[in-house]
């Protein structure tokens, strides 16, 4: 991999929210690395940070957030860059496909002048004819007939306003896009057209995507690595076919069993919710949850490794597992469980 | 123009035992026009939410309604519990004792007796919870309003159902508002709700498609054991075949207002008939690292139920659609489109002024115009569509193509409404299984 291909560099990365207590670390030391022409998997349960993460690297928080740490978008440090710059990166660079189309869109506006809107504000001195043109190939490659082009919003389906939508961030051809759950919303048979075109993106445009969603089996399918999100960290990430093949910590593991798919012999799930990010526990933030925890986990914070299968986990039950750590016979004992009760469940 | 249906010719949807009957229900929901039709006094279009349904609700059985946004699975619900008035046909509920009564003609006072044998649970747990009641309040309020009960013994009961469906220690919940409550513990509570009257016959709205992955397992579970200790009836209304094929005994898979198969749960899945059925099965994204992402998917997304395709309602997605599906006018005008995403935008440009007007196929004729002036290019323009993709399914629908003054006309066959028939184990509407009544 040439340097020069990373398109995203997350070093430690951190995105706090200020609060009236103590503050919450949503997004508490991330690192990965995102290529061009990748696509990067985020997932996990609702409330462990994946869209505070996907927003956060655009520089869209609330405010009262702050962000620390690193954070490069090829070798820019997006982190001390002025705040003009950052705008003027936004929509040509950096792009966001949001979840709902039918609050994005305006519904008194044609879809010719979204795309002239769009491209007018970030692309000064276009003219007409080239407005026209690039609008009308980026509806091509979403699958949308050119005879729609006048249309307004309203006369579009569920399925054609999110490809609507995709294509207004496409055309300005950012080199990365986070998509936030881009499919929730829609029909199993839609979700897959949609899959289907974001998977085939990449040929087209050089677009690295963040897709974050919470359905594993969408993971499965489009990316090319998957990143597991667990209480603002990090917790399992590597090749998308080796994670689910070989899932090294016990949450990835546990959220894959979980999941009701056509192969499902028999209902599993996770006791308990994920925890207050503003108190998350001592040690691993997971050891609360954990089938394997030992004593170890409940006080030191498992370092990032690389397993020998090449994900890199936070884990000390994968590190003993794998003879990458020596732990003593008492941090080995399995961790007495508190009874979870279904007043600590999601 | 409508096609008119074929009649039905099978009886086994409905059997002896059934707690629901089901006969020919429709459920139309009438479109408000524009201000000057109604002056005029012309009817708006209907949407045809329900369209000739016959359904046997077996005592004690799980029936999962499958289906996309738009299917009509969840206003059948609803029309079970006379939620939505039914426009024609019956639904008759046989109570353990209460005996025969028909729900659609229920109303007032009759029709709320009728809630404490058929309750619901809905999709979001979060909008069916008064967020101004607390759990023992919300849980309770059905005892109230049906029993009339109140003190110690409305206490008990709404105890013992918050510990039937888990909410324990009881003492823990009682007081809560539901803000406070996860959204699991919410639909546990929304569960002992549906669950403290002692209905026969649950009816639950997609229950765990608003939670978390890491819950849904546990929330069917627990639906699943309720069912055996208080030996109920569930109708399980989804969108997600996989948590289905999981619950029920029998599916029923709809598509606008029909039911296009419906069969037992394991002969469904091993063997799927209809082609929606068929796609819906390959369209499921899996957890499998060696799955591709399907490239043989249906096209477009369900079409609209104020003006449903002729034939098929399904012809126009399905890729094994023949001649008598039911071709028409508005799939030429998406054959044009469709082709036209696929070429480049000097070719659109120059095709789009040959064929014209393209709101003129908007309506659903058996015949169609296209062309401005130029009636052999007209006819090389679409001859050359048609050898781009010689294996599209519309092509069999067309029975001739000619020159015809300034443009090309074309005629389509004749279309067929397929009918619920028997094939194999279980009943499907598909032109593809000859009708062993014929």
């Amino acid at each position: 991999m040439k340097p020069e291909d990373v398109v995203i560099t997350t070093e430690d990365l951190r995105v706090w929210y200020g609060t009236a207590g103590d503050p919450v670390r949503a997004v508490d030391g991330v690192s990965f690395e995102l290529r061009a022409g990748e696509i990067l998997g985020l997932v996990g349960e609702s409330g462990c940070g994946k869209s505070t993460l996907g927003r956060g690297l655009l520089g869209l928080m609330p405010d009262g957030a702050e962000r620390d740490g690193r954070l490069l978008f090829r070798d820019k440090d997006m982190l001390t860059l002025k705040r003009r710059e950052q705008i003027a990166l936004r929509g040509r660079e950096l792009g966001l496909i949001f979840q709902e189309p039918l609050t994005r869109l305006n519904p008194l506006m044609r879809i010719s002048e979204h795309f002239s809107e769009t491209l007018k504000a970030h692309e000064r001195g276009i003219t007409k004819d080239q407005i026209e043109h690039r609008s009308l190939e980026a509806l091509r490659l979403m699958g949308i007939p050119p005879t729609r082009y006048k249309a307004f919003p309203h006369e579009f389906s569920g399925g054609m306003r999110q490809r609507l939508m995709i294509a207004l961030t496409l055309v300005l051809r950012p080199s990365f896009v986070v998509a936030d759950e881009p499919t929730t919303a829609l029909d199993v048979l839609v979700e897959a057209q949609i899959i289907r075109m974001l998977h085939d993106l990449r040929d087209t445009y050089e677009t690295s995507l963040l897709l974050i969603t919470h359905n594993l089996g969408i993971i499965a399918e489009a990316c090319d690595r998957v990143a597991v999100m667990y209480a603002g960290r990090i917790v399992e990430i590597g090749d998308a076919k080796t994670v689910f093949r070989d899932p090294q910590h016990p949450y990835t593991r546990e959220l894959l069993r979980s999941t009701i798919s056509l192969r499902t012999t028999g209902l599993n799930y996770i006791e308990g919710a994920p925890p207050d990010l503003s108190d998350p526990p001592p040690g691993c933030r997971f050891h609360p949850r954990c089938p394997d925890a030992m004593e170890v986990c409940a006080v030191r914070v498992p370092e990032p490794r690389q397993q020998p299968n090449g994900s890199r986990t936070e884990c000390w039950a994968a590190d003993q597992a794998n003879g990458l750590v020596t732990l003593t016979e008492d941090e080995r004992i399995p961790l007495a469980k508190e009874v979870i009760a279904v007043a600590d469940e999601a | 123009m409508p096609t008119k249906p074929e009649t039905p010719t099978t009886g086994t949807t409905t059997g002896t035992d059934d707690v629901v009957r089901i006969s020919d229900l429709d459920v139309h929901f009438a479109l408000q026009g524009s201000a000057l039709a109604r002056l005029l006094g012309r009817r708006g279009r209907t949407v045809k939410a329900i369209d000739g349904v016959n359904l046997g609700l077996r005592r004690g059985e799980v029936l999962g309604l499958v289906g996309e946004s738009g299917s009509g699975k969840t206003t059948l619900g609803r029309a079970v519990l006379g939620l939505v008035p039914s426009t024609a046909g019956s639904i008759t509920y046989h109570g353990r004792d209460r005996g025969e009564v028909v729900v659609s003609e229920l109303a007032g006072r009759e029709l709320r007796r009728l809630r404490t044998d058929m309750q619901m649970v809905f999709q979001d747990p979060g909008a069916a919870l008064n967020p101004g009641m607390t759990i023992e309040e919300a849980v309770g309020h059905p005892l109230v309003i049906h029993r009339g009960l109140k003190g110690e013994e409305l206490r008990g009961r709404v105890a013992a159902a918050l510990e039937k469906v888990g909410l324990a220690p009881v003492e823990r919940y009682l007081s809560k508002y539901p803000a406070d409550l996860s959204g699991g513990q919410k639909q546990r509570a929304v569960i002992a709700r549906a669950i403290i009257l002692e209905p026969e016959v649950v009816i639950a709205d997609e229950p765990v498609s608003m939670l978390d992955m890491s819950v849904r397992a546990k929330i069917l579970q627990l639906m699943l054991d309720l069912k055996d200790e208080l030996q109920l009836t569930y109708v399980y209304i989804t969108h997600d075949l996989a948590s289905a094929k999981y619950v029920c005994d029998r599916i029923a898979i709809m598509y606008l207002g029909r039911i296009v198969e419906i069969g037992p749960t394991q002969e469904i899945f091993d063997n799927p008939r209809h082609p929606y059925t068929q796609a819906l099965l390959k369209a499921i994204p899996e957890p499998d690292p060696d799955r591709m992402v399907p490239r043989d998917l249906p096209r477009g997304e369900i079409p609209d139920a104020a003006e449903p395709p002729l034939g098929c309602s399904f012809h126009p997605r399905c890729p094994q659609a023949v001649a008598e599906c039911g071709w028409e006018s508005r799939d030429l005008r998406a054959l044009l489109e469709e082709h036209w995403t696929r070429n480049p935008e000097a070719t659109y440009g120059a095709e789009r002024d040959m064929v014209g007007d393209l709101d003129k196929l908007d309506k659903p004729e058996l015949s169609a115009h296209v062309g401005t002036k130029d009636a052999a290019g007209t006819l090389a323009l679409l001859n050359r569509i048609k050898a781009e993709k010689p294996d599209e399914p519309f092509w069999r629908g067309v029975e001739t193509l000619e020159e015809d003054g300034n443009g090309v006309a074309i005629t389509f066959t004749e279309p067929t409404d397929p009918a619920l028939r028997r094939a194999g184990g279980v009943d499907v509407a598909c032109v593809l299984y000859p009708d062993p009544a014929d």
